[in-house]
């Protein structure tokens, strides 16, 4: 009988004495539990509302915001593949202002922290979209999605070079007080250059992978089945490279890690952790079962009840390598 | 407000070759449910299918719902395997549905399906005979196997219309086709329409040259179902814009004067 679950807290009470802590420490913040909501699966947090109590999410990150609205792709947009999802929404969104005056002020209700994933068609614009949010309560960090198309490196993604990382981010750093995270692309040849960019740059934390360029073709029509040809495969599929690539770069790094993709269970979850990741995103699995983050909190909960683990901490980058 | 039934349970499955009508026991999404709103369902465990499935009410009475759909895909293949006694894992319902009628109008509603459009009509249906709306239902497919409910539905009394393209039975040709036949003597209070894109250009072209009140359930992939992914969007008129509006929020039901169909491909 799949009961309520029990409310995903920072710490349970275990019989008497024994208690496991879930809380994570992002330098910056202190999450109560390690799992996140990623942006673009979450929409603006109010459309999850009536599945889920936010306030057990270690955090959660809303929809990439522009200075502008921005209408998105054609449709098609979405195609499933074996265990993933292709997706070329084109980050429609709503724009800054608008998320100011008529989300924000709903999601201040919330305890759990709040993060802004910010966008940009230019390098400027992101640094523009956190020196407006300055202005603003609420809200607990910035992820910079330095995954978008920019329109003066050629229609190029800063993520892609460690240069443009590095501007981007230290636009962004320059205007902001709150802590920074910065989402790394996959689709690069050396993830740990770009890390290591960000890091310089002064971000507060990394978080990887974005998902990975894709496509898919329909033999009947001869056609790709997305209107925009390619998109980001995420899911199941992407987990091994995610993992991969966070084991890269958390032993290099000084800066705490996110790992992300693919995580549709605990056990997923504590895989990211075990490489060295400090805290997870979760993602297309919230579109499959809006309550899969707290189920999945619940799971990393219970691995750590059954092996008398205390403190979830203990976990990070415990992966062992002897013999390897 | 939407709810997630975890454990729903099959109490009937039927099928006419590729269509199936599944009998679902669901007292939560039953209660709320109005017709045009959708479910989405988790069809199996696996990674493939990975997401949900759409399926929007076929029926609700008491505790149960109903879906009848075609074996379009791996997702409905999967779905068309189950048994009686399986179970769903199920959310809704969702989305916005048809606009009822506040007072019975005198002049019949026309429910105009194609295929397997008829899917959101028998909920219709029996919610606007219990209002004292009368109503016409245009029912057509390719051949007769595309219209497996025509027994049911004359069962239930509701007057039908038939095409079918080979003209093995009823009107020979296009739905389309017989409604424009057939609307200078019925003179109708409002059409709702649910079935393939060619069709669905075609009612718009007819109710815009009658200016008549229709409504279509629009269809399309779906990520979420519930508003976070934005995938499922079409292009909708809001007021002097045109946008990429999620179906599965602001529709599936739409008023045929919003639908941007220049903008479809």
């Amino acid at each position: 009988m799949p009961g309520r679950s029990s409310f995903p807290g920072r710490s349970h009470r275990l019989g008497d004495e024994k208690v496991i802590d879930l809380s994570c420490d992002l330098g910056f913040l202190r999450l109560r539990n390690p799992v996140i909501a990623a942006s673009g699966t979450f929409g603006y947090g109010l459309e999850m509302a009536p599945f889920l109590d936010l306030n057990c999410l270690g955090a959660y990150i809303v929809k990439g915001l522009y200075l502008q609205p921005r209408t998105g792709n054609p449709p098609p947009r979405l195609v499933e593949t074996a265990s993933g999802l292709i997706n070329s929404i084109g980050l429609q969104g709503i724009g800054l202002e608008p998320f100011i005056e008529t989300i924000l002020p709903k999601l201040r209700k919330y305890s759990a922290p709040l993060i802004i994933n910010v966008c940009g068609e230019s390098d400027e614009e992101y640094g523009a979209i956190v020196e407006r949010l300055e202005k603003e309560q609420g809200i607990a960090a910035y992820e910079l999605n330095i995954s978008c198309p920019n329109v003066k490196r050629n229609g190029l993604c800063p993520a892609l070079s460690p240069e443009a990382t590095y501007t981007v981010v230290k636009l962004a750093r320059e205007k902001s007080r709150r802590p920074i995270i910065t989402k790394l692309s996959p689709n690069v040849t050396d993830i740990v250059s770009i890390a290591l960019a960000a890091q310089e740059a002064g971000s507060d934390a990394i978080s990887l992978i974005n998902t990975i360029l894709a496509m898919a073709v329909d033999v009947e029509t001869r056609s790709p089945l997305l209107a925009n040809l390619f998109g980001g495969l995420s899911g199941p599929a992407i987990k091994p490279i995610a993992l991969r690539m966070v084991f890269q770069v958390a032993r290099v790094v000084k800066i705490p890690v996110i790992g992300c993709g693919g995580i549709m269970t605990g056990q997923d979850a504590l895989e990211f952790l075990l490489v060295g990741a400090r805290a997870v995103e979760v993602g297309t699995a919230n579109l499959i079962d809006p309550q899969a983050c707290p189920r999945i909190i619940k799971e990393i909960e219970q691995y750590c009840l059954n092996r008398g683990i205390k403190k979830i901490e203990d976990i990070v980058g415990s992966i062992i390598l002897e013999g390897i | 407000m939407a709810s997630i039934e975890r454990q729903a349970k099959i109490l009937q499955h039927k099928s006419w070759g590729n269509y199936h009508r599944l009998k679902i026991l669901a007292p939560e999404i039953a209660e709320k449910a109005t017709p045009g709103q959708f479910v989405m369902i988790r069809i199996n465990e696996t990674f493939f299918p990975l997401l949900r499935r759409p399926f929007c009410l076929h029926h609700c009475h008491g505790d149960e719902i109903e879906i009848f759909f075609k074996v379009v895909g791996q997702g409905t293949a999967q779905l068309a395997e189950k048994k009686e006694g399986d179970f769903l894992d199920i959310i809704g319902p969702l989305g916005r549905g048809f606009s009822l009628p506040e007072k019975p109008d005198k002049r019949p509603a026309l429910l105009v399906a194609g295929g397997r459009g008829i899917a959101p009509f028998v909920f219709l249906a029996h919610e606007l005979k219990r209002l004292g709306q009368s109503m016409i239902i245009f029912y057509g497919g390719k051949t007769r196997e595309d219209l497996p409910l025509i027994e049911d539905l004359e069962k239930n009394g509701f007057n039908l219309r038939l095409s079918t393209e080979d003209g093995c039975l009823g009107f020979k040709g296009l739905i389309t086709e017989l409604l424009e036949k057939e609307l200078p003597s019925l003179n109708p209070a409002c059409l709702y329409v649910c079935g393939p894109e060619a069709m669905l250009v075609e009612v718009a072209r007819i109710s815009r040259t009658w200016r008549l009140k229709a409504e279509f359930s629009l269809e399309a992939r779906m990520g979420c179902g519930f508003g976070v992914c934005y995938g499922c969007v079409w292009p909708i008129r809001q007021g002097e814009k045109i946008e990429w509006t999620r179906i599965c929020l602001e529709g599936p039901v739409f008023p045929a004067e919003a639908i941007a169909w220049e903008m479809k491909r």
